[in-house]
């Protein structure tokens, strides 16, 4: 018997023959989970209250009349649990045909397909034949506005979005209109979702193809997508996304679970600003000389040709802009390189900053920032200040004219001139596009965008996040931080790293703020700084 | 105005006033004994006021049968939080119409039954909800009660006790899913009428999240007379499991329809055949519904020995329910009967949970066939497992209260079933 203590908070049941102990409140539903066992549900969401309407996740529990909804029916001391017995399998197929009477089979033009809990229920558990032979009624699509189109025929009316409008987004403009087999998902009067801040997240947690998004509609089937797990870059929030891409192109952006930074869900803000990353015309070959001399040259000889020019120049006084939007890797490789080549007098990056920050009341560690980068928090940790304007320009007036090394990565300096750089004796781009303003440059180095390459964020909550790679990058552009830690190891003396996490591991080394990190300790849903190195 | 149902054998306790528009008066309610049993309440305390509705053994009136003093004692004892007695008057289930007569009648019987229930369970409002079709009843009760809080029987210090009960009467949209417990809380908050998951039961987190009870309106309008005379007094009329006198609501077939007051246990067929004046023209009886809408259909067989109590109803395969008696002569389709039944719970149901939204608008769909003359044999087999499916697995009993008649119709009508199926002509239409 486990000790009095622990037994004061915990419950041990039995699930289908296996014995199992959870914390005390624990749900059937979820203890099953933790046995690997999933019991369908539809209107149980982990993030919203649970109405135990849509009736698929009953199960028997002995000593009870009738079978149990598990997503209310809290764990109990001595409880046996069947989720596989005759009877809950029975009433799971009952509730499948039910669905089925009016629910079309329109899956082969359906966007939810492949990834749709009716489809996957169906297949597993459901009739071979169904028996209905009365037409199904018929609703038509709605747009809820935003981004966001209903199909009634298909809404499974588990309530789902109403909940996420009333309890999370605390916006309530969804609501059930009608009642019985008429009742339909619908707006107030001509108000939608437009204007909504975190409305996106209703078409996520749609369990069927309902609630389908404008901007996906059509445009892939779910088993073409690559699902990589990532953090999104359009906000200082870091919420855990993943990238869903297919022929190597970005097709949507959905939220993933991280109960510290953003639960089940992300802004639509955030959700909404993916186009940049597949956008063309990107930096492909690297290439050295200022203006018509530029040549492309290859990677191995660019970077001993910058080697040779970096050690002459040492000494000089370094000027280095970073970006917010750059890695920790890349910002601690531009950091060392910089140091290695001289005595860095300016480490700056300028990033955007919106006028307000866009709380999500229901989940309130949820904030869409004022910082429209990921990573602003990294860089000040890594020794780069702030410069310029809330629109991101601006602050470089002592470079432009700076007459030692300038050294820039991930700015591609929109608003300075052509003349940018000019009085230089070594200026390195490293960036996705050409910009007018490299054209002074003596090295321009196509590095890969955080899409296509490995790395870490900071995000404001001083959470640092890992990212992986989840597109192809164009021509022969590499990561920033192979980039310049092959370079600085060259001036450094050290190996050239091998990876992301090598870098990541010299970054700690480096810089206390991260003492006691390791890629393996960040794992996927990441691991907080120490307090104290966060804040100093 | 006489009242038209009136047979010398009824025990008339409920509806003693019916018909007399005094009655609808304080004075007039006074003259018959009314505000003595609010008074005595007041005399001997709550838990005493408990007590004696637990000895006269009354059963909630609403359909299920549950102990109304056992229901009432399970509110908390402690006065942290509000307390309120909800009294259900959103009679809406078919053939049921006993309490829009206490309401329209008696008024200030209903409204002392509220005084009693509320003293009892420690609540200072009580919220009357009124079916919205009930233009009539919500006149007359609105009046009564300005008239009862005029004379201080309702409101702060009643009746000079110190004890405050105010009363809200809150008019339905006409939904019958708000005549479920939970859904009629719901509806009182302004939400949509959708019963809730039990657990948390009402008299731990009901109406506006406080301890709840939900009674009735002719539970209620029972308790001043029993707080009054005496549980005991109650139990003179009546079974050992039944005890009390109850209105039944006689709609259909017979000759002379309408509400009549008996101690239940009383035989059905001399409910038809003496009391309602028996069958219309003389045609033979073919089946009946004894509770309302929701429960059973009985044969004509089954009628022969049922006596008209909890118990007696159940021995002969159905429920009392409300005591709402549909009777049905042999001219009667029970395939239209059960199919027009199934369009009003797919109707009303609320659509939360999937095998009722799904389940009884599929059902009304088949029926529709059959009775089309379209249907086949298998048809049969789906409608019953289909209504097997309905059972037990929702949150409230609405499709429940559907599967019932279907299952019972199939078994005990299957020739009917078959008749259109075979044929496709319509059975009994004489």
């Amino acid at each position: 018997m486990p000790d009095s203590g622990r037994k004061a908070n915990t419950v041990t049941l039995t699930i289908d023959g296996q014995e199992v102990t959870v914390p005390k409140g624990t749900s059937l539903l979820h203890a099953a989970e933790t046995l690997g066992t999933e019991v369908p549900h539809y209107c149980y969401h982990p993030g919203l209250t649970a109405p135990a309407q849509c009736r698929i996740c009953l199960v028997e529990v002995e000593g009870a009349p009738k079978l149990q909804p598990s997503c209310v029916t809290m764990a109990q001391d001595g409880q046996v649990v069947h989720t596989e017995s005759p009877a809950a399998k029975r009433m799971r197929q009952g509730v499948l045909e039910f669905y089925l009477v009016n629910h079309p089979l329109d899956c082969p033009i359906c966007d939810m397909s492949g990834e749709c809990k009716l489809q996957d229920y169906v297949f597993d558990e459901g009739r071979e034949k169904g028996r209905g032979r009365e037409p199904k009624r018929v609703f038509g699509r709605d747009d809820f506005g935003g981004d966001v189109l209903y199909y009634g025929d298909r809404c499974v009316m588990c309530t789902r979005c109403v909940r996420f409008m009333d309890e999370v987004a605390r916006d309530s403009r969804l609501t059930v209109v009608d009642r019985g087999s008429r009742a339909v998902i619908d707006t107030f009067f001509d108000r939608g979702l437009e204007g909504a801040s975190f409305a996106g997240n209703v078409v996520d947690i749609c369990p069927v193809g309902a609630l389908v998004s404008k901007d996906f509609l059509h445009k892939a089937r779910a088993w073409d997508l690559d699902h990589t797990q990532s953090v999104c870059p359009n906000c200082s929030q870091g919420c855990n996304i993943e990238l869903h891409t297919r022929d190597n192109l970005v097709q949507r952006l959905r939220p993933r679970e991280n109960q510290e930074v953003n639960g089940h869900w992300m802004c639509d803000y955030g959700r909404a600003n993916y186009e940049w990353m597949n956008r063309p015309g990107r930096l492909e070959e690297p290439a050295a000389g200022r203006g018509a001399k530029r040549r492309a040259v290859d990677w191995k000889r660019v970077l001993e040709h910058l080697f040779v020019q970096l050690r002459e120049g040492s000494g000089a006084e370094v000027k280095v802009v970073g970006s917010a939007s750059a890695s920790n890797e890349a910002l601690a490789g531009l950091a060392a390189v910089g140091g290695a080549a001289g005595d860095v007098s300016s480490r700056v990056f300028r990033s955007r900053r919106a006028a307000d920050e866009v709380p999500l009341p229901g989940f309130p560690s949820l904030v869409r920032r004022r910082d429209l980068a990921p990573n602003v928090d990294g860089a000040g940790l890594l020794g780069f200040e702030r410069t310029g304007d809330d629109g991101g320009g601006g602050g470089l007036e002592d470079l432009a004219g700076h007459d030692g090394v300038l050294v820039v990565l991930g700015d591609e300096l929109a608003d300075q001139g052509e003349d940018f750089g000019a009085g230089a004796s070594l200026y390195v781009y490293l960036g996705t596009f050409d910009s007018p303003a490299a054209r002074n440059a003596d090295f321009v180095l196509p590095v890969t965008t955080f899409a296509e390459e490995e790395g870490s964020f900071v995000n404001a909550q001083g959470r640092v996040q890992r990212y992986w790679q989840g597109m192809q990058a164009p021509g022969s552009a590499r990561p920033a931080w192979l980039v310049l830690g092959a370079l600085a190891a060259v001036l450094g003396g050290d190996g050239t790293p091998a990876s992301a996490e090598d870098v990541f591991a010299g970054l700690v080394a480096a810089h206390p703020a991260f003492a006691g990190l390791t890629y393996d300790a960040l794992g996927d849903q990441g691991a907080a700084l120490q307090k104290e190195a966060a804040h100093g | 105005m006489a009242y038209p149902y009136r047979h010398e054998k009824e025990t008339r306790i409920l509806s003693e006033g019916f018909g007399d528009p005094a009655a609808r008066t304080v004075a007039g309610w006074k003259a018959l004994g009314g505000y003595q049993g609010i008074a005595r309440a007041l005399e001997i305390g709550r838990e005493a006021t408990i007590d004696e509705v637990k000895a006269s053994g009354l059963r909630g009136r609403g359909g299920a049968g549950f102990p109304t003093g056992l229901k009432w004692s399970f509110m908390p004892k402690d006065a942290r939080r509000p307390h309120y007695l909800l009294c259900n008057a959103d009679e809406s289930e078919p053939g049921t119409f006993k309490d829009r007569e206490i309401i329209r009648w008696t008024p200030h019987q209903l409204i002392e039954g509220c005084l009693v229930g509320s003293y009892a369970i420690g609540a200072a409002h009580c919220y009357i909800y009124l079916r919205g079709e009930f233009f009539e009843s919500t006149l007359v009760l609105a009046r009564a009660l300005e008239e009862a809080y005029e004379e201080g029987l309702v409101g702060k210090d009643i009746m000079g006790s110190g004890v405050d009960i105010d009363m809200t009467l809150h008019v339905g949209a006409g939904a019958y899913i708000c005549g479920e417990e939970t859904g009629l809380m719901s509806s009182l908050e302004g939400r949509r009428g959708e019963p809730r998951v039990k657990p948390p039961f009402p008299a731990a987190v009901g109406a506006f999240g406080m301890p709840s009870t939900i009674n009735n309106v002719e539970t209620l309008a029972a308790t001043p007379h029993i707080l009054r005379h005496g549980g005991e007094w109650y139990r003179q009329w009546g079974t050992e499991k039944s005890p009390g006198t109850k209105l039944f609501c006689v709609s259909g077939h017979v000759n002379k329809p309408g509400n009549y007051e008996f101690p239940l246990g009383f035989p059905m067929m001399e409910l038809i055949e003496d009391v309602c004046g028996g069958i219309r023209d003389g045609r033979a009886l073919k089946a009946v519904i004894p509770g309302g809408s929701s429960v059973p259909i009985m044969s004509a067989e089954d009628c022969r020995e049922c006596s008209l109590c909890y118990e007696g109803v159940e021995a002969a395969g159905s429920m009392l329910g409300c005591a709402s008696v549909i009777v049905m002569d042999d001219t009667t389709d029970i395939v239209k009967q059960v199919r027009r039944m199934a369009y009003f719970y797919a109707h009303e149901s609320c659509g939360q949970c999937t095998p009722c939204r799904e389940g009884t608008t599929w059902a009304t769909r088949i029926l529709q066939r059959i009775e089309d003359g379209r249907g086949t044999e298998d048809d049969l087999d789906t409608l019953i497992e289909i209504s097997e499916q309905m059972t037990g697995t929702t949150i409230c009993v609405l499709s429940d209260s559907l599967a019932m008649p279907i299952i019972s119709s199939i078994e005990k009508f299957r020739d009917d079933y078959l008749a259109l199926i075979r044929r496709g002509e319509r059975v009994g239409a004489a």
